[in-house]
């Protein structure tokens, strides 16, 4: 913009602004900042009008106000008395953790799909291309509700498990798989704790340094030292002795079908309507994330590999350390969306009653208070800071693998 | 020599034995079932696994298929014919077909009409999608959208007559002053073809009833139908704006390019949903007091601006594609920017960029069914709605969910195949 | 190219624009047809059938203004909306008035300003459950899985009453009705929770509907009535007389079997009044003397229209009870016609 106050030159004229191709982008973006300023003004000013003619106006006081809903999973402390925000709070809480988990779950599954698309065994191959076209051709929101519905019908309701003579038993005395939820032991975090803990992330930081170490040990004198079994000493054995020393302070809350005549009481219960979209989300996703998993190990060009045969690799090393770290690269952009679009789909919650923010923000707060602007605006807020996040760290991860050439 | 030899060898061969078939084991099924099933114990494993998914998919599956009922009017003559056995009340999808397909309210004589739409509809696309398909389907092409309007829509042939009308005039001007200025062109053919509209208006209002189709308003459609109005219209629509999105993108203008790229990152950033939900609680605030939006226009509107922030995104990285030296030598050929984008750069940048586009498309396709969620009666809308609603069907869904699944498999499948057709195509001439 | 077709819808609703500026009875009459918000399907209450046709008792509300003020009960568009939509179909003038069990509250009316014309039904939230749950009482809840039908005031009572009572639950939102059924059927849910009249209709769907029970608890007021925007008073005079002349007549015993004969003059002044053949109530409304003639002809009167929706002789069966005529012990009280 400063540019306008640049001095025009001696010959500058008039029509220059529409001739001269030096002056012609001015007038340009000139009347497009024009038009949209009068755009947003006319909305604006619409908004306005409306507002007042409705009697109402725009304000987030209804933040403060108590919700006055129940919501059947939260992870922070809530009840109906909490504030709208609160309950907003709760449902963002919510959106993180079902995309979290469907992205972990996707990526897993896509792999997975993906390489045995690429599998030589027909039978597996055809299968896994069967799972990706099904998946990728049908509506996610159909997916949604099949698998719902799927869960619902197939799973035992909670009654099953509960009373002096159940029909079914804990699984391994500690599991229960209801349609309402899979109800598993939750830790409980006695004094001392933290210290059990502590040493837990130090191990792994532990392992890390081992293997670092075994690395360098490897590259520099061509000592292969084993990885698997003291990786996993070292993870485990420091942390038990703590466990036991400081006498046991974690311990485990068992889901219990004596305590309630309706649902099993105690230990942690993950809700049906969680696992359901958990589930649609990460098998549809995967089906995406196999094409691009396929897409990127082929790609790679079969020199590669053959020249890594000729090396006389192991076919596994050949996966792990020549075509993966290649294909990654091509992979890891399109995963990057993929994950995009599960945060984004996971907004597809109230077809089967999780409450995430689109269900409690913009859906039973917006219906209690009437406040449509308000909550349409928030919640978009929202998803565009997540979504805004997750890009620039694609757009750094890019920058950091992309191949310096010339 | 010889002689000695025949004494002392007993016999000797005089002709080719014939060519031994090989071992059972490495021909024919046998060898085809050994190398591509049991190739080594893991893959055995798998193979054992997967008959066993098939098997179980298929046990459960095919009974509830086949013994499956079509002629019953509700659920509960369908449980009576069954008798407890398994199998499926495919009735439904018989007593309720026209409302799946057609939604609840279109008049059920004038289906004929939305069904020539679709069937013209392959007729229009045909010498878009396929190069070698005759060249005069493209005049069909051209009038589809207006004979397809006055189909659906119904009403006086006059109001897509003038629309038409308004387009020809439109580019008869374009075509005249292009030569000179691509700006004074189209903003000349924009500025005739709002004249000949707004003419129209009066023409279209004087002859209410010629030539008129029962009208249909915007409101009755439902169903698959509106599912695919959705679809076709968004992603038409959103292919020009589109690339004006992406050119805007890649501009020099740092203002035009900012407005582009706070745009396509806001589209992109929230989900469809709550941009529906801005279709239809929040756009009317932002609309001059008195007007009344369609709903069904407020989502073409929404969905369009979604699809077009996606397909922009498609073009930008066919026009990052093309290498550097096709721009500058449109430079160096001293074409102007409007002449260098539209004879050397857009033709090849969107060649490039025609698989991702049909990925979007298919995308798009998919989520028209999130108008559900808003109270439309797509597809989905008239299963979770009226159908499951009414106490006739209450409680099929298997039947209703897998047929729509069947529905948009079968048209996103075939797109999708297209779409690997149309790769193999093109990649041909990089080779 | 494309664009046109674009342009022309737009030019449609250019068309059809202008629809909220003007008085709503003006739209009405200039459209021909009345546009009305109704539930995406609810047995009784409105739910489209095989043939596209709307049906259900608040569906009747709307056929019966139609009939009033176009003089054909059929000339209704019949607006689908959900929990959410619905008051903003009603604010952005999308529909002139709402008949979707809507519960008549101090906030909707005040706050987000409209203005319910009247009660078509007195209801409250129910609990239904499986007999074999074993359950007699609500307050025998403790801890269990609820379904509740999201986007109405349910959540909200279901709270309060959870809360009043120190027990706790569950809740389980269901955006539709068939959903929450499924749920409920499937046991993912110990009770199902919503209004007492959905609830009879729901359970009237079911396979084997005397498997459930209805809690004796009612756990809070209901009133249901047609809602206008605020500050169009003609247009909601309009829709309050109308519900007014569907009760009034049948605590006068006009039914649609004999209006045709009454509307020859009856002994009743009353009635006249009513059906137009003395007094001029109908030019007071600006309408033509008959409306209320023609919306109870329409679809009978109030008891008429209970009975063939949601009355006891069809699958829904609810008794009349708070729902009957003040003069039969029940709450509804048309003012007099005069």
């Amino acid at each position: 913009m400063t540019t306008f106050t640049d001095p025009p030159s001696e010959s500058f004229r008039l029509s220059m602004l529409l001739n001269d191709t030096r002056y012609r982008s001015y007038t340009f973006q000139f009347i497009a900042l024009l038009i949209l300023i009068v755009m947003m003004a006319y909305l604006g000013m619409n908004l306005v009008r409306n507002l007042a003619a409705a009697g109402l106006n725009i304000s987030y006081e209804f933040l403060d106000q108590p919700a006055g809903y129940d919501i059947n999973q939260s992870l922070i402390d809530y009840n109906s008395q909490s504030t709208h925000m609160t309950a907003a709070v709760v449902g963002i809480i919510n959106t993180l953790l079902v995309a979290f988990l469907a992205c972990l779950t996707a990526t897993l599954i896509g792999v997975v799909a993906g390489v045995l698309r690429l599998s030589k065994n027909w039978l597996v191959s055809k299968l896994m291309a069967a799972y990706v076209e099904a998946f990728r051709n049908v509506p996610v929101l159909i997916w949604i509700i099949i698998i719902f519905t799927v869960v619902t019908a197939v799973l035992p309701g909670a009654r099953a498990y509960l009373g002096e003579d159940p029909e079914y038993d804990l699984f391994l005395g500690m599991m229960a798989f209801t349609n309402r939820g899979v109800y598993i032991p939750a830790l409980i975090w006695g004094p001392g704790s933290g210290v059990v803990a502590a040493v837990f992330v130090a191990s792994i930081f532990g392992v890390f340094a081992y293997r670092r170490y075994a690395r360098n040990l490897l590259f520099e004198t061509g000592r292969l030292l084993p990885m698997g079994w003291p990786s996993l000493a070292i993870l485990i054995v420091p942390s038990l002795l703590v466990f036991f020393v400081m006498g046991q302070p974690i311990t485990m809350d068992m889901p219990d079908p004596l305590a309630n005549r309706f649902n099993l009481r105690g230990g942690l219960q993950i809700g049906a309507p969680l696992i359901a979209l958990w589930l649609a989300l990460s098998i549809y996703t995967g089906a995406f994330i196999a094409e691009n998993v396929r897409a990127g190990i082929q790609a790679i060009s079969k020199g590669q590999t053959e020249a890594a045969a000729s090396l006389g690799l192991r076919p596994n090393r050949i996966m792990n350390l020549v075509v993966l770290p290649q294909a990654l690269r091509v992979i890891i952009p399109p995963l990057i969306s993929q994950y995009l679009n599960i945060t984004k789909n996971s907004s597809l919650a109230i077809a089967v009653g999780y409450a995430d923010v689109t269900a409690t923000l913009g859906g039973i707060t917006l219906n209690q208070t009437g406040r449509a602007i308000e909550c349409v605006l928030l919640l978009m807020l929202f998803y565009l800071v997540i979504s805004l996040s997750i890009s620039s760290i694609m757009n750094v991860y890019n920058k950091s693998v992309s191949l310096k050439e010339r | 020599m010889t002689d000695r030899n025949s004494q002392i060898v007993a016999f000797v061969r005089e002709e080719t034995i014939p060519q031994a078939p090989p071992p059972t084991a490495e021909a024919g099924v046998v060898k085809w079932v050994r190398v591509n099933l049991f190739s080594s114990i893991p893959y055995s494993i798998l193979t054992l696994v997967s008959l066993y998914v098939i098997y179980a998919i298929l046990a459960s599956f095919l009974p509830w298929l086949f013994n499956g009922v079509w002629h019953t009017s509700n659920i509960r003559e369908c449980r009576e014919v069954l008798e407890g056995a398994t199998g499926g009340c495919f009735s439904v999808l018989s007593d309720r077909w026209n409302q799946l397909l057609f939604g609840i309210a279109y008049p059920s004589d004038q289906y004929w009409r939305p069904s020539l739409a679709f069937v013209l509809l392959f007729g229009a696309l045909a010498p878009v999608l396929f190069p070698n398909a005759p060249r005069r389907l493209l005049i069909l092409t051209g009038l589809y959208p207006f004979i397809a309007f006055w189909l659906v829509w119904g009403g006086t042939i006059f109001i897509p007559l003038m629309a038409l009308a308004g387009v020809a005039a439109g580019y008869l001007v374009y075509s005249r002053y292009v030569a000179d200025s691509f700006a004074m062109g189209a903003a000349g053919g924009v500025a005739t073809a709002m004249v000949v509209w707004w003419i129209g208006g009066f023409v279209t209002g004087a002859t209410e009833g010629v030539l008129a189709l029962e009208a249909v308003p915007s409101r009755d459609m439902g169903g698959f139908m509106l599912n695919m109005i959705l679809g076709v219209v968004c992603v038409s629509l959103s292919l020009p704006l589109g690339i004006a999105l992406a050119l805007g993108r890649q501009s020099s203008m740092p203002i035009i390019k900012w407005i582009c790229v706070v745009f396509i990152e806001f589209i992109r950033g929230v989900p469809l949903i709550t941009l529906l939900f801005v279709a239809n609680v929040v756009l009317a605030y932002f609309l001059p007091p008195g007007t009344n939006f369609d709903l069904i226009l407020r989502v073409i509107i929404m969905i369009t601006m979604f699809a077009s922030a996606y397909i922009a995104e498609v073009i930008r990285g066919g026009l990052a594609a093309l290498p550097r030296g096709q721009y500058e030598a449109a430079d160096s050929l001293g074409l102007d920017y409007a002449q260098s984008m539209r004879l050397i750069i857009l033709p090849q940048a969107l060649k490039i960029s025609i698989p991702g586009i049909v990925n979007v498309a298919v995308g798009l396709f998919k989520d028209t069914t999130l108008v559900s969620v808003i109270s439309m009666f797509d597809l989905v809308g008239m299963i979770r709605g009226p159908i499951l609603a009414s106490s006739d069907w209450n409680g099929v869904y298997w039947e209703l969910w897998l047929f729509a699944a069947l529905l948009f498999f079968v048209v996103c499948y075939g797109i999708s195949q297209y779409s690997q057709w149309l790769e193999r195509q093109l990649a041909t001439d990089h080779r | 190219m494309k664009k046109t077709v674009f342009l022309g819808a737009l030019t449609v609703a250019g068309l059809a624009a202008g629809a909220a500026a003007a008085a709503t009875l003006d739209d009405v009459k200039a459209r021909g047809k009345l546009n009305c918000g109704v539930t995406t399907g609810l047995v009784g209450f409105a739910a489209p059938d095989s043939n596209g046709e709307w049906n259900g008792f608040d569906v009747s509300v709307c056929r019966a203004v139609a009939a009033a003020v176009l003089g054909d009960a059929t000339a209704v568009e019949f607006v689908p909306t959900t929990g959410k939509t619905r008051f903003t179909a009603l604010a952005s003038g999308e529909i002139d008035m709402l008949a979707r069990n809507t519960t008549w509250t101090f906030s909707r009316d005040v706050d987000l300003k409209f203005t319910f014309v009247g009660v078509n039904y007195y209801d409250g939230q129910g609990f239904l459950a499986p007999k074999n749950l074993g359950v007699s009482s609500a307050k025998d809840l403790d801890g269990a899985t609820v379904c509740i039908q999201t986007g109405t005031t349910t959540e909200l009572n279901l709270a309060d009453f959870f809360r009043a009572n120190k027990i706790e639950y569950q809740p389980v939102p269901i955006e539709t009705n068939a959903e929450a059924q499924q749920q409920y059927l499937a046991g993912a849910c110990d009770v199902f929770t919503t209004d007492a009249s959905g609830l009879a209709a729901t359970r009237a769907t079911f396979e084997n509907p005397g498997d459930h029970v209805l809690m004796p608890e009612i756990i809070s007021k209901e009133p249901l009535g047609p809602l206008v925007r605020h500050g169009d008073e003609e247009w909601s005079d309009i829709v309050r007389w109308t519900l007014n002349a569907l009760i009034s007549a049948e605590e006068l015993g006009i039914t649609s079997a004999n209006i045709a004969e009454m509307s020859a003059g009856t002994n009743n002044p009353e009635i006249n009044r009513i059906l137009g053949t003395e007094g001029t109530l109908g030019e007071m409304l600006g309408l033509d003397a008959e409306w209320a003639k023609r919306a109870i002809a329409a679809g009978g009167n109030y008891g008429e229209i209970f009975a063939k929706n949601i009355g006891e002789a069809t699958p829904i069966g609810l008794a009349r009870g708070l729902n009957a005529q003040w003069t039969d012990g029940g709450l509804l009280y048309s003012p007099p016609f005069r």
